[in-house]
């Protein structure tokens, strides 16, 4: 039952209005909106019962989409999937950015939502989102549904016996990929975290999710990466408007045939964006052939955990790497 | 907690009274009466309640009245001048473009956003399809919804 809406006026006044205790956890008692493409779903289907929310569409949370030397990126939080997609120089310096965010929801929701809600999306396993099945994320401790259940679309790395559930943002993979930092605000004031620490794996608290202390909310997000050769492949059941069985974000610089760097993040295989150091690390400062990127790839997928109904994503997962690595450094 | 809002609804403004958590749509359907979007999943997936926020096509289910507060909202009935139909409806018409017509007014505003969001190739059937991908059409009519579409792109 909602007891309050704030629509404040500064982030200040927003991090203020929050009621001192509370968490950004399910239940939270406040919670923010900016969007509300996320939020509404899951208070309607009673995953998130907010008490009171704080509308940030006034509060001055960026929205501002700046190019600066050295491929410098800043995206405000606050800017929609749509308006960042739409950008041109996003879509020259960092094409895996624009194809993730394309590749996401429909243009509906695009319109309205946010990059620091895209970010924030809870998981979209089955057994998470129904409030009759058993859940350790929704409720602490009282069971894993899909360990022994539908895990079709669960992990393949980065579970555990708590929870399998894979994340759902595109973008955050594509993040991940050009190794992007978050700006974070709070009570406590501003910091920055890079994205691939943002993300916790579930271990035995998977209702923590993320880095994000109470009341504290992204601001921005920066990339400061060469991104221009690179790639976005989502693999899924439908063809447009519908979550990732894999993904694949590429992001590949070649110089004379040879890989100078090269980053390589997976989605829709664990609960955070999944690169693959070790098949980067394998294949930098070699000849770009699809072969050899394949045998690394294919390598760094041995490690897979594979659930059982899931083992097929790991072939799945090595394609669409490969394809994406393959037009990110245009020999597809 | 029940809160006076007040939105402005395709050039008039309405003063409603709904819970914080009520829908655009909801407060459009019940309170300003405005049946033209419709409700087919409440959690964005249809598209039959696709309206006009700025300009810019949304699931009024996925929006918040409160929110909607300050914005020009634009529904179904403000497509029509009295009795001239739009050029797109006038194309759903020929092309045969609805059957039940239940997902018919969330597949004309969000045609008419798309006409003017100046995408290439905007009269690409495979380029309509990605972006109305958001509007589900139960009776199958897409082929036709699709040549609507594309006549006027």
């Amino acid at each position: 039952m909602l007891l309050s809406y704030a629509r404040p006026r500064s982030i200040d006044e927003a991090i203020r209005s929050a009621p001192a205790g509370t968490s950004p956890t399910a239940d939270d008692a406040h919670a923010y909106i900016a969007g509300g493409t996320e939020l509404v779903p899951l208070m309607r289907a009673g995953i998130a019962e907010p008490r009171h929310l704080v509308d940030l569409q006034k509060a001055g949370l960026r929205t501002s989409i700046e190019h600066g030397v050295d491929h410098r990126l800043v995206i405000g939080a606050g800017a929609t999937m749509s308006e960042v997609a739409a950008d041109p120089t996003v879509g020259e310096r960092y094409p895996v950015v624009v194809q993730a965010l394309l590749a996401s929801a429909s243009p509906q929701i695009r319109n309205a939502a946010t990059i620091g809600g895209n970010l924030l999306q809870r998981t979209r396993c089955s057994y998470f989102r129904d409030a009759t099945f058993a859940c350790n994320k929704r409720v602490p401790d009282s069971g894993c549904s899909a360990q022994d259940g539908h895990n079709r679309s669960h992990a393949i790395f980065g579970g555990s016996p708590s929870c399998v559930a894979v994340h759902a943002s595109d973008l955050a993979v594509a993040l991940c990929a050009v190794d992007a930092k978050l700006s974070l605000a709070g009570p406590d004031g501003k910091r920055e975290i890079r994205l691939r620490d943002f993300y916790l794996e579930p271990r035995h608290t998977p209702w923590i999710e993320t880095a994000l202390a109470p009341r504290e909310l992204i601001v921005e997000v920066e990339c400061a990466a060469d991104a221009t050769s690179s790639a976005y492949v989502k693999v899924r059941d439908r063809a447009s408007f519908e979550f990732a069985l894999v993904s694949a974000a590429a992001v590949i610089h070649i110089e004379f045939g040879t890989i100078v760097n090269i980053a390589i993040a997976l989605g829709g295989v664990a609960p955070r964006p999944w690169r693959l150091t070790t098949a980067e690390n394998v294949v930098k400062g070699r000849p770009f052939t699809r072969a050899a990127v394949s045998a690394a790839v294919r390598s760094a997928l041995s490690a897979a955990q594979p659930l059982r109904d899931n083992a097929f994503k790991i072939e799945l997962a090595r394609r669409a790497a490969e394809r994406a690595v393959a037009v990110a450094g245009r020999i597809e | 907690m029940k809160r006076l809002v007040r939105l402005e609804v395709n050039g008039r403004t309405h003063e409603v009274t709904v819970e914080i958590g009520a829908t655009l749509l909801d407060a459009l359907r019940d309170h300003v009466g405005l049946t033209g979007a419709k409700k087919g999943c409440e959690i964005g997936a249809c598209g039959a309640c696709t309206v006009l926020v700025n300009g810019r096509r949304v699931n009024a289910c996925l929006t918040l009245a409160v929110m909607a507060e300050g914005h020009a909202v634009t529904t179904i009935e403000a497509v029509a001048q009295g009795d001239e139909l739009h050029p797109l409806q006038r194309a759903f018409i020929a092309h045969d473009a609805l059957q039940c017509g239940y997902c018919t007014p969330g597949q004309l505003m969000s045609a008419i956003a798309y006409l003017n969001e100046g995408h290439t190739n905007a009269a690409d059937p495979a380029v309509i399809r990605e972006w109305m991908s958001g509007n589900i059409c139960r009776c199958g009519a897409y082929p036709h919804i699709v040549a609507a579409i594309k006549e006027l792109a």
